[in-house]
């Protein structure tokens, strides 16, 4: 007898697997629907930052929301999702970033996200292997960073003990009532959930997302030498444009001891190998800040796709062209952290229950000419 | 600075990219030789004052010296940021590498199978402990077992006896009926029938078990005894030292990087030893774990090809051929026997550099997963000892190689390069 779902996620990503958990735990009948490894796509390649960002009020909303979700959850947390309260510095190099520093502060604390402002020598305490003569710096202690993989393991093996399917093969069609597998076999279910991030449009032709390739860096062990999260303020410029290729100096401790260098931002890039000259700007750029990283030993160099979509917001909600296929993609850089916040977005959504924080800035009908061909 | 772009590079200095260096040099070409340690000679000739073919060695040696070849020594490399450039990386400095064709004779390595115990401080590679002796650490009256499989345990043994040890055991899981059908392989192979012999000489009086393997070590802080199995019956061995080779495993990692094709876990070549990708060639241990004599053999076809001379490099096919039918042989013979994979626990360790269980890793359903999900392989070694384990324990294909291939300094990845891709070289037309 074939089964029925009432919703069927396609994409076993850290997003498609928070939404799974949050249908699951709403009683909806779920099937998750993976072609290879569970967090194995985008989700493997994150850097894992939990962080509140401020590049609109929409985002802001969003991450905030998200990041007290995964400070409830974080108690329940296994020891393998490696969660670590490091906290983000955002790094001023000159008055002008300082400025934005203040800015920031300013945004932060009047919505209630605890920060402080840290002057050079404050900076020079927190941090101290960077590079003298920065201004100053912003503390945003509630941002963490975790594992992404086993988060996203995790939330699907919780999916499945609260009754979730975990089906494994390649979705080839989506259509509203069916998820057509490459077996040949097929899916019923009475909504489709497309969250295959940078891989959208394949299965949902016309969504304006593009892949933008990121590469990172890990280092070996060397436990003490960074404490927080460091950000440049010029990530924001790299982060912000929407054409050219940049990098920025983004650099995480891990839970290991080791050391996460980031970030780049690539258009049109579409093969995974990794980029010589993208890696060897990120990483002069990362020594620049933090002169003692060139020394040290890097272990792995990979890439992977982030979903831009061109307002950066993610797609949360029916998609416009057919109501029973639904999204979940469109994340950039923030999937991690908005994982759990768009779970939440997509389920109110589903059985009508009132959201948290207002839901129409996601909403994938939102200015549908602009975000949608044809 | 701009460096010169060379006719051909050769990447390791065993006895298969000597004679690729040799032969390459000996046409005209100019010729650059990377080795990652300070002297050449590989695994295999590496400070071999007393291996049985020295004579060999030193011929090949010398040869080098009078060749106008270039020796590049303890650097190691590491990526190929763009096509015909690699980069190499030394205990104070990296280069750039350009280059128009590239010869891979990057050997092979000790395969090294998890069981109770093997991470018990004296329990060590078979290579690995001979290396620590010839680097000075002293065995004189200490108890070695040797155990495992493949023809380099003789020679440990023997080396190991040679400096003082007291081998207690020679332990090889294959069984006696591959090797006397091995032992006829011996018959066309004179040589190596007379060096198999003279080992043997050097190690009367040893107990040489067939069909023997070990499933523990016991011990607490060291290796006290090691647990064997023969047959259906267990016995325990004392011993200082548990010295364990499982055969070699192709270094194919460079070769995966450039995109070259594998085959059942070496670098697939054509008649010619070029790989899959044109213009890079492969020769000695990456093609297939084959000794020291098709090494020899591989690099210099490898090289004549590579420097257009096909008809030369014709003239060695036949002798090739030879060793390699005597290498099918010696891969029949010594092939891992099924009881193998069931040798570690669920809690054995499998992956030491992350200290990951065995059992977290069979847990998964390919080795990505395992190493996503577990960082089985994610260390400092890069999964070139639990990989190799993982491939023969759960039948895994062992892909993906990301650069680097080596652990370097985040400094030596970040710079930037002075040359750019090789032009397209169009392939040789003589013959």
């Amino acid at each position: 007898m074939r089964q029925t779902f009432d919703v069927a996620i396609v994409g076993a990503g850290i997003v498609g697997a928070a939404c799974a958990l949050e249908c699951a735990q709403a009683e909806l009948k779920v099937a998750i629907i993976e072609s290879s490894i569970v967090g194995g796509g985008a989700t493997a390649a994150a850097m894992g930052h939990i962080v509140a960002m401020d590049d609109s009020e929409a985002q802001f909303s969003l991450t905030r929301f998200s990041q007290q979700l995964w400070n409830t959850l974080r108690t329940e947390l296994p020891r393998e999702v490696e969660f670590e309260l490091t906290g983000t510095i955002w790094v001023a190099a000159d008055e002008d970033e300082m400025s934005a520093v203040r800015n920031k502060n300013r945004y932060f604390t009047s919505r209630g996200v605890p920060a402080e402002v840290l002057d050079a020598a404050a900076l020079k305490q927190a941090e101290p292997n960077l590079r003298p003569g920065l201004v100053g710096a912003l503390l945003v202690p509630e941002d963490s960073v975790i594992y992404p993989p086993t988060a996203a393991r995790w939330l699907a093996e919780r999916a499945q003990q609260c009754g979730a399917s975990l089906v494994r093969g390649k979705a080839i069609r989506l259509r509203g009532g069916s998820v057509e597998i490459a077996d040949g076999t097929a899916i019923s279910s009475s909504l489709v959930v497309n969250a295959t991030g940078a891989w959208a449009p394949e299965l949902t032709p016309g969504l304006e997302i593009r892949k933008r390739k990121g590469h990172l860096v890990i280092t070996d062990r060397y436990s003490g030498f960074l404490r927080h999260q460091l950000v440049e303020l010029g990530y924001l410029k790299s982060a912000h444009s929407v054409t050219s290729d940049s990098c920025a100096f983004n650099v995480q401790p891990r839970a290991t001891g080791q050391i996460l260098i980031g970030s780049s931002r690539q258009y049109g890039a579409e093969h995974s190998a990794i980029d010589h000259k993208i890696v060897a700007g990120m990483l002069a750029r990362a020594c620049e800040y933090m002169p003692a990283l060139g020394k040290m030993a890097a272990v792995r160099c990979w890439t992977g796709f982030r979903a831009a979509t061109p307002d950066k917001l993610p797609l949360i909600g029916p998609s416009v062209t057919d109501q029973k296929i639904w999204l979940a993609t469109g994340h950039e850089g923030l999937g991690i952290t908005t994982s759990l916040g768009t779970a939440k977005l997509l389920v109110d959504q589903i059985v009508g229950r009132r959201s948290a924080i207002p839901i129409e800035p996601y909403l994938p009908a939102r200015g549908s000419r602009e975000h949608v061909y044809a | 600075m701009s460096s010169p772009r060379w006719d051909i590079v050769v990447v390791g200095g065993g006895p298969a990219g000597i004679a690729a260096a040799v032969r390459a040099a000996e046409t005209g070409a100019s010729v650059l030789l990377v080795d990652d340690n300070p002297s050449l000679g590989g695994q295999i000739w590496r400070g071999a004052e007393d291996n049985s073919s020295l004579r060999v060695a030193r011929s090949w040696r010398e040869r080098l010296k009078r060749s106008p070849a270039q020796v590049l020594r303890g650097f190691r490399i590491f990526d190929q940021p763009v096509p015909g450039v690699l980069l190499a990386e030394s205990a104070e400095s990296v280069r750039e590498i350009p280059h128009s064709r590239l010869i891979i004779c990057t050997g092979g390595r000790e395969c090294f199978l998890p069981f109770p115990g093997w991470t018990l401080p004296n329990v060590m590679g078979a290579g690995g402990l001979e290396a620590m002796v010839k680097s000075g650490v002293p065995v004189a009256g200490k108890s070695v077992v040797v155990a495992g499989t493949g023809p380099l345990l003789l020679p440990v043994a023997a080396y190991l006896r040679k400096r003082g040890a007291r081998v207690r055991l020679i332990a090889e899981q294959a069984s006696r009926a591959a090797m006397l059908r091995f032992a006829t392989a011996f018959a066309s192979q004179p040589q190596k029938g007379v060096q198999a012999i003279g080992l043997m000489w050097q190690l009367v009086g040893v107990p040489y078990r067939l069909g023997c393997w070990p499933v523990e070590a016991k011990g607490a802080g060291k290796v006290r005894a090691v647990v064997l199995q023969q047959g259906g019956r267990r016995f325990e061995v004392e011993c200082d030292y548990l010295a364990c080779g499982f055969h070699l495993v192709p270094n194919t990692e460079l070769a995966a990087l450039l995109g070259c094709e594998l085959r059942d876990g070496a670098v697939w070549v054509d008649d010619a030893q070029q790989t899959s990708v044109p213009n890079v060639y492969c020769a000695g241990e990456p093609t297939g774990i084959g000794g020291v004599d098709l090494a020899l053999v591989e690099g210099q076809i490898a090289a004549l090809a590579a420097t257009d001379k096909p008809r030369e490099a014709q003239q060695l096919h036949q002798l090739r051929a030879r060793h390699r039918a005597f290498a099918a042989a010696l891969q029949r013979a010594f092939a891992l026997r099924e009881e193998l994979r069931k040798l570690p626990c669920p809690d054995t360790l499998l992956c030491r550099c992350e200290d990951v269980t065995f059992h977290r890793v069979a847990k998964c359903q390919s080795w990505r997963e395992a190493k996503l999900h577990t960082r089985c392989g994610m260390g400092p070694c890069q999964g070139r000892v639990c990989g190799a384990a993982v491939e023969f324990l759960l039948r895994w294909n062992i892909e993906s190689v990301r650069p680097p291939l080596f652990e370097v300094r985040v400094e030596s990845i970040a710079i930037e390069l002075t040359v750019g891709p090789t032009p397209q070289v169009s392939q040789g037309a003589e013959g």
